[in-house]
């Protein structure tokens, strides 16, 4: 530690070279925050501990092909499954088609199984009692500055209503206080005013959920579910909420590849300029170092000091780096009004950034703290 | 006083940057060449212009003692053009596979306002009346060259996942016409399905991803089986499809008579303002029409747009990365060469010249690292493999594409960064007071 | 008194590409304790090598050297290391002084060495300055002090840690001719008053008057030992 003052001398040695350094750590840590935040959110969802404890099951079939309503309650009786609750795709879009929103039509029992949805119980009154009743996520409200009590239309891409438009005209009745990001990006209208006033559902599901309460059995549970329709015109294919979402995002992207990709070249183009920068930093200072050694320091503390230098260097500029990301991420996504959204630098992107930070500075200034520890002391002195 | 002349070069200097990077990254590869010629020519036959050449001619021939901080700079650009090169390659890519799906003589009638082919529903009636409408091309025998579609989405194992491990891929059920409106659309192995019979050919894009559909191969669709019969090459985003006949997937999906869309044939490019007009003018039809071309490329944008802000947005992000470690090796040469510099303005050489050579230098460098970055990001991903949901129902395959215009804006990208990065160091190294500079050592 | 240098027999063998090149051949020399030796010589004549390996910079090819009771030329990297701090100060010719820290900061470099808390740290390395006659430029940095001062500073920080022996290269080669009486001043009081054992290499015979033993290489011998004249000393002094 009494070393301190001496790394933090050789850092500002050269004010203008650390700082343009400084800037092109930060860049590349700046990315590093945001693409790892949304890697790990990739990676991430569905993996929710109430995740494990939903089953979802469609039409083995097709995921569009609805199911027989009968189905609900057939799937309860199944050992296992505390709550069976369904949902059908609406398919909104507001004022122009191409606005589209993640739209269901929901039982009431929905919101005792996907709790996150938050709604306090006064809107959840609100919404029993209201046939065009429509619960709104935060973030979506927010983009259209949706209130409560407000009426808007939505259009169904796929749906006409009973008047044959497929404009439907919804009461706003309450918000989801969500911390989810989709579920904040989503509204749910009842599945009754749905089914009773589309002439093409005629009592069919979309997929139904269940609530289990042992996530050891869910596979024995699934099965059981998928065994009541096996064979007939209606097969189901039952999974965790887990399992469907990361299938979803395999076959969406393969976000990890494309983001490691671009936070290898990243941190490879990193590794030569700072090393270059630490190469040239120790180059300069060889006549200083070779005094150290003479004076007395020996060979281990003087390499330490190098890599210490190199790796606070980093340590630096990267911490600042993420720090933006930290800051400025929810600014930018409130500012967009939801359009973009980069998810919040968590302590697992700290925690890898920052032995990241580490391994390369350790990496940069292994050469020129091997140079300096070598450092032939008569030589140096005499300028060879 | 200096303090204030300092600030007014420094903020001027910044407009001139900003100015110029604005145009350049603007500019058609003409322009360019023409600024490379008139470069060229001033350097050939002003006084000035030979002594900018000389002063750079000393600055390249150190080069190599330079070595370690110039591959610094050639490498940093590398990097950012080979990230920014194949994002766009990806985008690229993925528009040129739906737009080559799409021409300006077939047309798509979809049920009004929808946005997709999943979500729109014709009935029989419906569809009988568009086979009539002017516009549309008949074959030999007088038919109408339409075909009423159906598409679904089927679930199938995914080739590299476990048997459970199901993917989406789009099934379309295509009418007797169907060949002769897609004539692109080639069958390489195997022969077409029988109407009537539970039998599909698949695509060559849907057969890399999904298990199973060779031809001989049985597969089930839900809880019924289904023979491959055949495989096909189309070139576009078709090829990531399996196809059977309308009627069987109908019957399969229980929609009756309804199809989804109807894909017409027209006379000539010429005929879709006709069509259209009598598909908009008929009472008996509530459908939208439009190319197939416009279709597709309404069905990329967003992809693509979002393929393009992202692959800007992390190639600019790196790009200032890239510019501050530029800048600092060129500030190291610079100040490496204060004496040189120094002496050759002290026998006369002026600040132009000497600010044009250390430009030179930097763009030169600059240039090497757009060039690198754009053969690599050509090499490990022009013709890349990769797919999404698309559409919203099945998996797209598609290629990633690196052309000319690609590794152009790569180029662009990375002379820009070599002119911000040469920039400063060059004014710092004319600016520099000859009698200090001559007294470092 | 004791002798506190012992050197037998020692020569130096430099490679230069192919060429060996004898710098220092069969050398023997005493240096008592408490003594103040100039050594001095042509350029090439092998006085800074012979000086490194009484400093314990560089290690003899044959021969032996006991410092202080310490067979120093049978010490490893590191021991010898943790001796040049414990025994030996040095002093350059350019005063090899960190640009980036203040006098006070250069002053402590030995003492972060050593046990001493910070307090102690501070303390010790401002009775040095105080000695060397620059208190009042301790928040100074090297850049900001001129030759003269720079090299007290690097005397200061040669003396902070007490060491028995201090060997000097050309301390004053880069010194007007005033700085350079008031650096070899300081010296001479280090020697006479607190002790110190000096050993100093110079080509300038003015300096050199300034020991109390001067002694000339050559070719990497020794070629006489003169007793340095006190009295004339003195004179040119005044």
């Amino acid at each position: 530690m009494k070393y301190l003052h001496l790394i933090r001398a050789a850092l500002f040695r050269r004010k203008g070279r650390t700082f343009l350094t400084l800037i092109s750590i930060m860049a590349a840590f700046l990315l590093f925050g945001m693409l790892n935040g949304v890697r790990q959110s990739f990676a991430d969802a569905g993996k929710s501990a109430v995740g494990a404890t939903r089953l979802q099951t469609t039409s083995r079939l097709s995921f569009i092909q609805p199911l027989p309503m009968s189905l609900a309650a057939r799937i309860e009786q199944v050992d296992g499954v505390e709550e069976v609750t369904w949902a059908n795709w609406f398919g909104g879009a507001y004022q122009e088609p191409s606005n589209q929103i993640f739209t269901f039509a929901v039982p009431p029992n929905y919101l005792d199984i996907y709790t996150e949805a938050n709604v306090d119980q006064a809107a959840r009154e609100r919404f029993a009692a209201t046939r065009t009743g429509l619960l709104v996520g935060k973030t979506l409200a927010e983009r259209y500055q949706w209130k409560v009590g407000e009426q808007i239309p939505l259009l169904s891409n796929i749906f006409p209503n009973a008047d044959g438009s497929k404009v439907w005209t919804f009461d706003i009745v309450g918000i989801m206080d969500t911390d989810d990001s989709f579920m904040s990006q989503t509204a749910l209208l009842h599945w009754k005013y749905f089914d009773e006033s589309n002439p093409y559902n005629q009592g069919q599901v979309g997929w139904y959920v269940s609530r289990i309460g042992d996530v050891e059995a869910a596979d024995r549970i699934a099965r059981d579910i998928d065994t009541i329709s096996a064979n007939s015109s209606h097969e189901t294919k039952t999974q965790t909420e887990a399992a469907v979402t990361a299938n979803w995002i395999k076959q969406t992207a393969d976000i990890t590849l494309i983001t490691s990709s671009i936070m290898g070249a990243v941190f490879f183009t990193l590794l030569l300029l700072t090393g270059n920068t630490m190469a040239q930093a120790v180059r300069e200072r060889t006549a200083e170092l070779a005094v150290l050694k003479t004076i007395g320091f020996r060979d281990v503390p003087v390499l330490m000091m190098v890599l210490a230098e190199s790796v606070s260097l980093i340590l630096i500029g990267g911490v600042i780096g993420l720090g933006i990301v930290a800051v400025l991420g929810p600014v930018v996504d409130a500012m967009s009004g939801g359009i973009v959204n980069l998810p919040p630098v968590g302590w697992s992107s700290w925690a890898l950034g920052i032995a990241i930070m580490v391994l390369i500075g350790l990496v940069v200034g292994a050469p020129p703290a091997l140079r300096a520890m070598r450092l032939n002391v008569v030589d140096a002195l005499a300028g060879r | 006083m200096q303090r204030l002349k300092g600030f007014l070069l420094g903020t001027g200097l910044l407009l001139v940057v900003i100015a110029g990077i604005a145009g350049w990254l603007a500019m058609p590869w003409a322009g360019a060449l023409g600024v490379a010629v008139l470069l060229a020519l001033w350097m050939s036959f002003t006084r000035r212009g030979r002594q900018a050449r000389s002063v750079a001619a000393v600055g390249l021939t150190t080069l190599p003692q330079r070595l370690g901080s110039s591959l610094v700079i050639v490498i940093g650009i590398a990097g950012v053009v080979g990230v920014l090169v194949a994002l766009l390659a990806m985008a690229q890519g993925y528009r040129a596979t739906l737009r080559k799906s799409g021409s300006t003589d077939t047309a798509i009638v979809l049920r009004g306002g929808s946005a997709n082919e999943v979500s729109s529903v014709l009935g029989n009636d419906e569809i009988n009346v568009i086979g009539d409408l002017p516009g549309v091309a008949r074959d030999a025998d007088g038919e109408p060259l339409i075909s009423p579609e159906i598409v679904v989405a089927a679930n199938l194992p995914l080739r590299d996942g476990g048997p459970d491990d199901l993917g989406s891929v789009q099934l379309r059920g295509v009418g007797p016409q169907a060949f002769a409106v897609r004539p692109n659309v080639e069958l390489i192995d195997g022969r077409r399905f029988e109407p009537g019979l539970r039998e599909l050919i698949a695509g060559t894009g849907a057969r890399r991803q999904f298990a199973g559909l060779d031809v001989g191969n049985e597969i089930k669709l839900g809880s019924e089986t289904w023979t491959v019969v055949g495989i096909f090459e189309s070139g576009d985003s078709m090829q990531s499809e399996v196809w059977a006949d309308a009627a069987t997937v109908a019957s399969a999906y229980r929609r009756g008579s309804s199809r989804t869309s109807v894909l017409a044939r027209l006379t000539g490019v010429d005929a879709f303002d006709t069509f259209k007009a009598a598909v908009d003018g008929d009472a008996r039809l509530s459908a939208d029409t439009m190319t197939t071309l416009e279709y597709f490329e309404k069905q990329s944008s967003q992809m693509t747009t979002i393929l393009r802000v992202v692959g800007m947005v992390v190639g600019a992000i790196m790009a200032i990365g890239a510019v501050f470690g530029a800048l600092n090796c060129m500030f190291a040469a610079v100040a490496a060469r204060a004496r040189e510099i120094a002496t050759l303005r002290a026998i006369g050489f002026r600040g132009l010249p000497v600010v044009i050579a250390v430009m030179l230098e930097t763009m030169l460098l600059a240039l090497a690292g757009g060039v690198i970055g754009g053969v690599i990001a050509w090499a490990l991903f022009n013709g890349f493999t990769a797919s999404t949901i698309a559409g919203g129902t099945g998996q797209l395959t598609f290629e990633f594409e690196v052309n000319p215009a690609l590794l152009w804006t790569g180029i662009k990208w990375a002379l820009a960064i070599g002119f911000v990065g040469g920039l400063y160091p060059a004014v710092r190294a004319a600016t520099l007071p000859v009698t200090a500079a001559l007294r470092e050592s | 008194m004791s002798d506190m240098i012992q050197i037998r027999d020692v020569s130096k063998v430099y490679r230069r590409g192919k060429q060996q090149v004898e710098v220092l051949h069969h050398i023997n020399l005493d240096v008592e304790s408490g003594d103040f030796l100039a050594l001095m010589g042509p350029s090439g004549s092998g006085k800074t090598t012979l000086l490194n390996l009484i400093g314990g910079l560089d290690a003899p090819s044959s021969g032996s050297i006991t410092v202080g009771g310490e067979r120093i030329d049978r010490l490893g990297a590191g021991a010898l290391a943790r001796w040049r701090a414990a025994y030996v100060g040095f002093i350059f010719q350019f005063y090899n002084l960190m640009p980036t820290l203040s006098a006070q900061k250069n002053v402590e470099l030995p003492l972060l060495l050593t046990k001493l808390g910070r307090a102690q740290r501070r303390k010790n390395a401002a009775i040095a300055l105080q000695l060397v006659g620059l208190a009042d430029r301790a928040a100074h940095k090297p850049g900001e002090l001129s030759g003269g001062q720079q090299q007290r500073v690097a005397i200061a920080r040669a003396i902070v840690s007490d060491p028995e022996l201090l060997v000097c290269d050309e301390p004053t080669g880069d010194l007007d001719r005033q700085s350079a009486e008031e650096v070899l001043a300081l010296l001479e009081l280090l020697n006479r008053e607190h002790g110190k054992t000096i050993v100093m290499v110079t080509h300038d015979p003015k300096a050199a008057e300034h020991a109390k033993h001067i002694l000339h290489l050559d070719k990497g011998t020794l070629v006489e030992q003169v007793e340095s004249d006190p009295a004339r000393a003195e004179a040119a002094r005044a």
